[in-house]
């Protein structure tokens, strides 16, 4: 029955995506509250369905790959709320449904939704690690489509080519800040998170570990880079979308493992 | 009543005819020799256009005889060029003209501006009465909208703005910015002043001539650099305007490409207005460099108008759908004013909505 509201939220962003393709097929793309208010009913949907899961689970609904990435869904559309608007990259709701729409999609098809064989004790310091670790891979997953944003601008006033999407981007300087301002916030609480799965009572699988050190290490690459002006801008962005693919493989691998090495 | 248009524009008339017509014409002139009701005279250096209200039908001759400069012998031969548009399709064309889409620069602006001085005159000269307020009340408004829901007016359609335009893509905010003009000349003076006029106040000047480049440095409020030294300020500014008559490229990639090293997270945006070209075209392939010529402004330029022809069907739509409800609102009003009194609020006969 939750699963509903996994569907209905999908539509939202179906929704949000259609109307973006017809306007720029039209060539009149207005970087309209539509895509902002789509993304928020569908956020609704995916909290009603985070909380009614979670509230038969008895715990934070992250026992599943299913789980996981509603969560991770979830977590793009609440740091695009927060964070999107601010920056006044009001485009970037262009390029952030898509990202949600097909990760919803295939968590919803993908025979992923199993139950756990056994109800699993409430520990909240999983749940901290858990939630933290998802809505800093929200913050990554924005990171990207700000770095996906960059490269097609940036691309455009390489090759003087400029297409009607051009006019909605915001200037290079602006995506780059964002960039940079999403990074730091994916890593702060990535480190949180990762701190916290030391505290969460009995041993992790050591593949699991190197895989999360893994993302942070890219990360913090990355974050250097950017400091000690090593990095070009354009490649930072490109690095951003690198990193989010192999976080997301990453992820898999943990949610995997997490499963095949739950506590008895 | 009958609402109608006569004038010339650029689509029907050169220069040489239209400057005949343009400038002197006033609206009470108009209001008094040729018998209107109501009256308004839109001059610009494009078109020269009366829009009137009558109770009988002027013809077009007299309007032009009063647009026409006093002793102008051959008005006659002009006649000719002369549009005419009677009711709906009058309402029609001023609802493009207002929008932008008659102009000879397809979705410009200024249009909009000059017809509501234009009706500001009529109005407080009381040339204008119920019909014509009605009337450009609605074009202002259909022309807001139509600014607002296509792209008519998107994107830069002349060489200068679209280089301001550009830089403003790179880097956002033009505050603080450091621009050097290399080569004191017209055009990238004029392209200073334009990117001056949007927040840059770090302007630095370079010219073979060091004292033209004092004079320009000085008018801007900027500052002069012997022309030897240009190069070395390749590591601090974010913005090259460069048009000197330099026959050899000034700047390559093997001589930009060791300063690029030393800021590498700030992008360069080089404007190259010099014939032939003083940046080398292989530049624009070194990493955060933006490298425009003349031609390539041009074609972002002619990019622009192409994207707002494109619009004009849309424009069109928004404009059609408020000709019909104009038609029908006025006739509306005024039937309803002619029924409420013996005498219609004009003295005329009452309107019919297949006047219009």
């Amino acid at each position: 029955m939750d699963r509903h509201l996994v569907t209905i939220s999908t539509l939202c962003f179906v929704a949000a995506i259609v109307r973006t393709i017809v306007e720029l097929r039209a060539g009149m793309f207005r970087p309209a509250r539509f895509s902002f208010f789509a993304i928020a009913i569908g956020f609704i949907f995916q909290t009603a369905f985070l909380s009614m899961r979670g509230h038969a689970l008895g715990r934070c609904p992250l026992t599943n790959l299913f789980e996981v990435f509603i969560f991770l869904a979830w977590s793009v559309a609440l740091i695009y709320l927060l964070i999107g608007s601010t920056y006044r990259l009001s485009l970037m709701g262009a390029f952030t449904s898509p990202v949600i729409f097909l990760i919803q999609t295939f968590a919803l098809l993908a025979p992923i939704d199993t139950p756990h064989a056994r109800k699993l004790p409430a520990n909240s310091w999983l749940e901290f690690h858990a939630s933290m670790s998802m809505i800093a891979y929200g913050a990554f997953a924005l990171a990207c489509i700000a770095g996906v944003m960059y490269l097609v601008q940036e691309r455009q006033l390489k090759t003087h080519n400029l297409h009607s999407i051009f006019y909605h981007l915001p200037p290079l300087d602006t995506l780059y800040a964002a960039i940079t301002r999403l990074l730091w916030w994916g890593f702060v609480l990535y480190t949180l998170g990762l701190v916290s799965g030391f505290f969460v009572g009995h041993p992790l699988p050591r593949i699991q570990i190197v895989c999360a050190f893994a993302v942070w290490i890219l990360y913090a690459a990355i974050l250097q880079g950017r400091h000690l002006r090593r990095l070009a801008p354009r490649r930072v962005a490109a690095l951003c979308i690198v990193g989010f693919s192999a976080a997301l493989t990453l992820l898999w691998g943990i949610t995997f493992t997490a499963q095949m090495y739950s506590p008895p | 009543m009958n609402l109608f248009c006569v004038g010339l524009s650029h689509h029907t008339a050169n220069v040489e005819t239209r400057e005949r017509f343009a400038g002197h014409p006033k609206t009470d002139g108009v209001l008094r020799d040729s018998g209107c009701a109501e009256a308004l005279v839109l001059s610009t250096c494009n078109r020269v256009e009366v829009y009137a209200a009558s109770a009988a039908r002027v013809p077009t001759e007299a309007v032009a005889r009063c647009l026409a400069r006093s002793g102008d012998k051959e008005l006659s031969e002009h006649t000719a060029i002369f549009y005419r548009y009677e009711g709906a399709d009058c309402v029609q064309h001023l609802f493009r003209v207002a929008a932008g889409i008659d102009s000879m620069v397809v979705g410009e602006t200024e249009i909009l501006g000059q017809a509501k001085k234009a009706y500001e005159s009529a109005r407080s000269s009381g040339a204008a009465g119920p019909f014509l307020h009605r009337l450009f009340q609605r074009a202002f408004r259909v022309a807001k909208q139509v600014r607002t829901h296509t792209e008519i007016t998107r994107g830069s359609v002349s060489v200068g703005t679209v280089a301001v335009d550009l830089a403003q893509k790179i880097f956002g905010n033009l505050a603080g910015r450091k621009v050097l003009v290399l080569g004191a000349g017209e055009t990238s003076e004029r392209t200073a002043r334009a990117l001056a006029s949007r927040g840059v106040t770090d302007l630095w000047v370079s010219n073979r001539s060091a004292d033209r480049a004092e004079e320009l440095a000085r008018s801007m409020g900027g500052w002069a650099i012997p022309f030897h030294l240009w190069s070395e300020q390749c590591r601090e500014i974010d913005i090259l305007i460069t048009s000197t008559s330099s026959d050899t490229p000034l700047l390559t990639s093997q001589t930009l490409e060791p300063v690029l090293h030393q800021r590498i997270d700030r992008p360069l945006f080089i404007i190259d207005i010099a014939v032939p070209r003083d940046v080398d075209p292989q530049v624009n392939e070194l990493e955060g460099v933006y490298l425009y010529d003349i031609d390539s402004l041009q074609a972002v330029a002619e990019q622009s108008l192409a994207l707002r022809r494109q619009q004009i069907i849309a424009a069109e739509e928004i404009i059609a759908a408020h000709v019909v409800d104009f038609r029908e609102t006025l006739a509306r009003t005024f039937n309803r004013s002619s029924q409420d009194s013996d005498h219609s609020s004009l003295g005329e006969t009452p309107l019919r909505a297949s006047q219009l």
